[in-house]
């Protein structure tokens, strides 16, 4: 699938680099204990920038639900319509949630409820995004 | 002319406000609407958007009874409807311009208050601000800088622009990178809208309270039929069929399961509304129809897409909140016209007001029943975006006229006292409460 691929800035150049080294790493306040994706300035919680650090996580998940794009928008995606664009909930803390397109799992046939683990996949080179496969 | 800088403060987001301070106090004396076309022709300089509004800014001082030296306030959106992400489709540009006015984007792509003050030749306007919001917010905005004295006659405009080309094909959508906010949907295909924003807690919604998709084809076909009923608006003036249940259900889709017939139609089209006093409205054409409250909201998700927990907290929120301003409760509110740019974000509205009595997980029942004008429970009777095309105004203009009683073939048979009213998706956006009467 010749995916869009995603332009670091300076606030997530931390996460891009972990992926591109195959790590999921996402931001954690110390203060609130809470993870954080997408990656922010601060935590959308408390507030503070200063207790806003790195962890890594484990990559795991479940489908929460699914849709399939049959006509969107982008250029770039238009060859792979129709395609499945799943709700990944993080088992870590559900409240964090993915876009995944589920690599291996037909259109339409996404086991919802399922779990899923991260895998890293090439959208350009030296450019990795972090994708979702259903695991039987 | 005054702009929109602190200190006014015209947004009420918080609750524990209690009663808004200017409720009754404020009017809308009059409404206009342009033509509803689908696109700009590209050629005719009368049916430009900027064309469009003079036309429906005079349709609204005449229903008034307002002339132009009256106006000291214009409260205009600027931004184009097709977004910043329409590219070719949002622009005019760089094709080359037209003779004045029309040498820019102002007149042909978007219409500010400064464009239209010009081209009215509007003498006394005294407040006209130039970041306005879409028309969801700006009315709670013009209702009150009248309320505060800011202004005393005030034309509200929304422009809602389309031209050739797919919509929101192009700009950004066209590009090979994800910059920003975008690098964390794009990759994936979430190109970014409220279609997205909203399908993903609707298909949670139908997995927590039962039932499927298509259980929203009664809401989708009812909103045709009011849409038809509707004098000014795309359909009544296209030739579209009524919808039927088996033309929804074999329909298209766009993000499966959302169908084509879930999504509003984009049109070339604006709207005016004439924002006044109170009293100085008690002297105009029409019988005044009374600001209750305005309300605002803006959440944000915890991480990448809205879920349908957030979405019904957000819109509790709301409704609390519009309540709460109003001095109303649910009992209270006859017509009920939320927003349906997108038919699976509706039910979320509904549920949250407890419009008719319906609470979470009853939406698919209730569209079930008799939601026509003419029975008992005649839910969003404007037809919305959905029967009239994308204007995002035909929930506002069918408040008035309900509640005037010049609603016509749609003119509710049960009481029509009160109108609740929004152009708002769950996250953000606000409502405003019209009233009959003052108190």
């Amino acid at each position: 699938m010749p995916k869009v691929i995603p332009v670091a800035d300076p606030l997530s150049k931390p996460f891009w680099d972990a992926v591109n080294q195959k790590k999921l790493l996402l931001q954690f306040c110390s203060g609130c204990r809470r993870l954080q994706y997408p990656i922010r300035d601060r935590c959308a919680d408390c507030g503070s920038a200063e207790k806003l650090g790195w962890k890594e996580v484990r990559g795991r998940g479940h489908i929460s639900t699914y849709i399939i794009i049959e006509d969107g928008r982008l250029d770039r995606r238009m060859s792979d319509q129709p395609y499945n664009l799943a709700l990944v909930t993080m088992d870590e803390d559900p409240g964090i949630n993915f876009y995944a397109n589920l690599p291996g799992t037909p259109v339409d046939k996404v086991p919802v409820g399922a779990p899923v683990e991260v895998v890293f996949e090439e959208v350009a080179p030296g450019q990795l995004i972090h994708e979702w496969r259903a695991v039987q | 002319m005054t702009t929109l800088d602190p200190p006014f403060k015209w947004r009420r987001e918080k609750l524990g406000a209690g009663v808004w301070e200017h409720r009754g106090k404020v009017a809308i004396a009059g409404y206009g609407h342009s033509p509803v076309d689908r696109r700009w022709d590209e050629t005719s300089m009368d049916k430009t958007l900027g064309a469009y509004s003079i036309l429906a800014c005079q349709k609204a001082m005449d229903d008034a009874g307002v002339t132009a030296d009256q106006i000291d306030g214009v409260v205009c959106c600027p931004t184009t409807i097709a977004g910043a992400s329409g590219g070719a489709a949002s622009n005019w540009a760089p094709r080359p311009f037209f003779a004045p006015p029309y040498d820019s984007e102002w007149g042909l792509t978007r219409v500010n208050a400064k464009w239209l003050i010009d081209q009215m030749h509007l003498p006394n306007v005294k407040f006209a601000p130039s970041s306005v919001p879409t028309i969801g917010e700006m009315v709670g905005l013009a209702a009150q800088a009248v309320g505060d004295g800011l202004c005393t006659t005030c034309l509200v405009i929304y422009p809602t622009g389309n031209l050739t080309g797919r919509y929101r094909r192009g700009g950004e959508n066209a590009e090979d990178y994800a910059k920003g906010e975008r690098q964390w949907t794009v990759p994936w295909g979430n190109h970014g809208g409220n279609d997205f924003i909203n399908i993903f807690p609707h298909n949670q919604y139908c997995i927590t309270y039962g039932g499927t998709h298509d259980d929203v084809a009664p809401f989708v076909i009812n909103q045709h039929r009011n849409g038809l009923l509707t004098p000014w608006g795309f359909n009544a003036n296209h030739g579209i069929p009524q919808l039927t249940l088996e033309d929804y259900v074999t329909s298209r889709f766009i993000l499966k399961p959302l169908r084509i017939w879930d999504c509003d139609r984009p049109v070339n089209a604006s709207a005016a509304y004439l924002f006044t006093t109170a009293e100085r409205a008690k002297d105009m054409k029409q019988p005044p129809i009374y600001v209750l409250n305005h309300s605002q909201h803006n959440f944000k998700p915890r991480s990448t897409q809205p879920v349908l927990d957030e979405i019904e907290m957000w819109t509790d929120h709301a409704a609390r909140l519009m309540y709460e301003g109003a001095g109303l409760g649910p009992e209270d509110v006859d017509i009920f016209n939320p927003y349906d740019g997108y038919s699976t974000m509706t039910q979320f509205f509904l549920e949250a007001f407890q419009w008719h009595g319906v609470k979470r997980g009853d939406s698919f029942a209730f569209y079930a029943g008799d939601i026509r004008v003419e029975g008992p429970h005649p839910f969003s009777s404007s037809g919305g975006n959905l029967g009239n095309g994308r204007t995002r105004t035909a929930m506002y203009t069918d408040s008035i006229q309900q509640l005037r009683g010049t609603a016509g073939r749609r003119q509710v048979r049960v009481r029509a006292d009160t109108a609740l009213c929004a152009f708002t998706t769950p996250s953000s956006g606000g409502w405003i409460m019209l009233g009959k009467h003052p108190s």
